[in-house]
């Protein structure tokens, strides 16, 4: 115990000494030190750029998964994502009609202890929207009811949502989406103006506040929303919509799909007999559709900066062969005076870590310019600072010179001190 | 009493591929505490490999060495670095010392591999800068100081750990005469003092400050006799 402690002790003051040597070194051989630590710092610069983006992509991809909502699941005809073949199968199944909805929200109100919250529909078409001079062609058009802010994320820039009497009335207002009202109405407020819609016109009532798009899946900067009642197209009660459920915060998905499912049956009239004409969709799925290209994203990224980290670390090794032989007659010299192999090894792994450490810190601080950089040429794409990247940086450059100092320290530590002793 | 140095029957060989060199064949030798050694000889005498094995730098390929009494012949690697930290003293011929470090630095290095903490490292290292007479040059680094300070500083490095045999290897060969009988002079104090010290030189009257002259050729002891010096002394 004691013994352990004395060695314990030892090795401190060996890794101090290997510290204050590296300083030196490091001091008196500036140009080698600073070209060396560029290949680590070009690594370190990959690597905690590419992590940016890798957590960038993946906040962008939940931001664009939280538009549709949280704890909502889309009912319709379709499922999301790649249907192949079966396509007639779910064109044959019947639509959903505005009033499946209140169907779903009146079963819901009678089910003692439901999972569920809400239901809302939705459809949409795409129109162009005009306003004087200015217009956008093929705009989402959103027929739904005042209900939808409940189970959307949306929230309002300026004005409000269309009420309850407009939407039972089916009075024409419309609320735009952030990029829609930026165009149209640059730089003056659009609420209490009157759009055009298909040569009918729809009073401004509200704008939402930007989203911001990553993936473009799903934004509501670029949609607007009108009653249902109000759909600028004949037999509003005749579209195909879809139905937005939102669970109960908290209840368990799964138990929520099956009383979902149980519901819709219902509405549907469907016989114990027969399979689901519909789909009860999740985020999930998009998650599932998506994964494999943030998969893709984040290895090609790894593959990357692990092969300009690994042309840095030759650059390491390399100049540690040089150190170790250059220094051979001090090596000699130490281990004349006690040093143990594990001190000579453990003196060239410490400059070895030390000039990558220096380089990864350079790295780190052009980094954080760069990023502010891109910030400001592409303010659109999310980049993430999180301390993790301090944290990895951190240790990719220890690692790496660890692993590139290993070769050349461990041939310092093998040298026979005699023949050392000897070298000029 | 024990043998700083027990050797007996040792033989070194390099085996070079095709030939075998017969560094040492089947030297013996001891040195007892407080003696002052020489070893002399020709270059391929086996001077220096003997030297390095004395200085457990080598171990023999075969053979019986003792150092104090601890079979030294079959350490592994780490054993042996601690004996060269604990019992021995070295001085090079071209002082090898640490360009960049401070006189102070430059004699602390085996404490630090010995373990001792800051302080104590620091207040054995002023003591032997002054038993060597470097007074208050702790500060200097190797390149402030002339030649005889600087192997003034090696020495004040081997006699830090107290060691039980400084061995000497051609300690004035990079000097000029005046300053190399400095040195000498300092060794022979450092024997008063109760040293045990061997000098390897090719040099006779470097040589002659020792008590005892071991020569070597070819690989065997072809003479091992008192000094005149060493006579003087036992007489007196």
């Amino acid at each position: 115990m004691k013994h352990t402690f004395r060695e314990l002790l030892r090795f401190r003051y060996e890794l101090y000494e290997s510290l204050r040597i590296a300083v030196e070194q490091v001091l008196q051989h500036k140009t080698r030190a600073a070209l060396t630590a560029l290949g680590v710092m070009i690594g370190v610069l990959a690597v905690s750029l590419m992590g940016t983006a890798v957590a960038g992509i993946d906040k962008g991809f939940n931001d664009s998964l939280a538009m549709f909502g949280k704890d909502v699941f889309y009912v319709g005809r379709w499922p999301w994502g790649n249907v192949g073949d079966e396509w007639r199968t779910y064109r044959m199944r019947p639509q959903f009609r505005f009033d499946d909805a209140v169907r779903v929200n009146e079963i819901i109100s009678q089910t003692p202890n439901s999972l569920l919250e809400l239901a809302v529909s939705r459809d949409e078409r795409h129109r162009r929207v005009r306003f004087g001079n200015n217009s956008v062609e093929g705009v989402q058009i959103v027929g739904t009811s005042h209900t939808y802010p409940q189970v959307s994320p949306a929230e309002m820039k300026e004005g409000r949502f269309f009420s309850e009497h407009e939407d039972v009335s089916g009075i024409r207002v419309v609320v735009l989406g952030h990029d829609i009202a930026d165009v149209l109405f640059p730089g003056v407020s659009p609420i209490g103006k009157s759009v055009i819609i298909r040569n009918q016109p729809f009073e401004v009532v509200g704008v939402f506040a930007r989203q911001g798009e990553f993936l473009g899946l799903f934004s509501l900067d670029e949609m607007v929303a009108v009653p249902q009642k109000a759909s600028p197209s004949a037999r509003w009660d005749r579209r195909d919509v879809q139905i937005m459920i939102k669970m109960r915060e908290g209840a368990n998905k799964n138990l929520a799909m099956q009383e979902i499912e149980g519901a819709i049956r219902r509405v549907r009239g469907l016989m114990p007999e027969f399979p689901n004409d519909f789909e009860i969709n999740r985020t999930e799925l998009i998650e599932a559709e998506l994964g494999p290209v943030k998969k893709g994203v984040t290895m090609a990224g790894i593959f990357i900066t692990g092969l300009s980290l690994f042309v840095g670390a030759i650059g390491i090794m390399n100049i540690t062969f040089v150190a170790v032989r250059e220094r051979t007659k001090e090596i000699g010299t130490r281990r004349a005076i006690g040093a143990p192999r594990r001190a000579i090894l453990t003196q060239f792994l410490v400059e070895a870590v030390f000039i990558c450490l220096i380089g990864g810190a350079v790295g780190l601080v052009f980094t954080f310019i760069i990023q502010e950089m891109f910030k400001n040429i592409m303010p659109a794409f999310p980049l993430v600072f999180s301390w993790d990247l301090l944290f990895i940086a951190v240790m990719a450059s220890v690692i790496t010179g660890i692993l590139s100092g290993f070769a050349p320290a461990w041939t310092a530590a093998r040298l026979d001190p005699a023949e050392a002793l000897r070298h000029d | 009493m024990t043998p700083v140095i027990d050797i007996r029957d040792v033989w070194k060989t390099y085996d070079l591929g095709e030939t075998k060199v017969h560094a040492l064949r089947g030297v013996s030798l001891q040195i007892m505490p407080n003696e002052y050694v020489a070893i002399m000889g020709p270059s391929g005498s086996g001077k220096s490999t003997l030297m390095n094995m004395l200085g457990c730098l080598d171990t023999p390929t075969s053979g019986h060495y003792e150092f104090k009494g601890q079979n030294v012949a079959d350490m592994s690697d780490n054993e042996l670095a601690r004996v060269r930290n604990k019992e021995l003293g070295f001085v090079f011929q071209s002082f090898n010392l640490l360009a960049r470090s401070t006189t102070l630095r430059n004699v602390e290095l085996p404490l630090v591999y010995a373990g001792l903490d800051p302080e104590e490292r620091r207040e054995r290292a002023m003591k032997a800068c002054e038993q060597v007479g470097l007074g208050n040059r702790w500060k200097h680094r190797p390149n402030e100081l002339s030649g005889g300070q600087r192997q003034r500083v090696a020495i004040a490095r081997a006699l830090v750990n107290d060691p039980s045999l400084i061995l000497a290897d051609e300690p004035t060969g990079n000097l000029d005469s005046k300053t190399g009988q400095e040195i000498m002079a300092l060794l022979e104090e450092l024997h008063m003092k109760g040293n045990t010290i061997v000098l390897v030189t090719h040099e006779d009257d470097i040589a002659a400050h020792a008590h005892r002259k071991i020569r070597l050729f070819d690989g065997q002891v072809v003479e091992d006799s008192i000094t005149d010096r060493g006579m003087q002394h036992k007489s007196r």
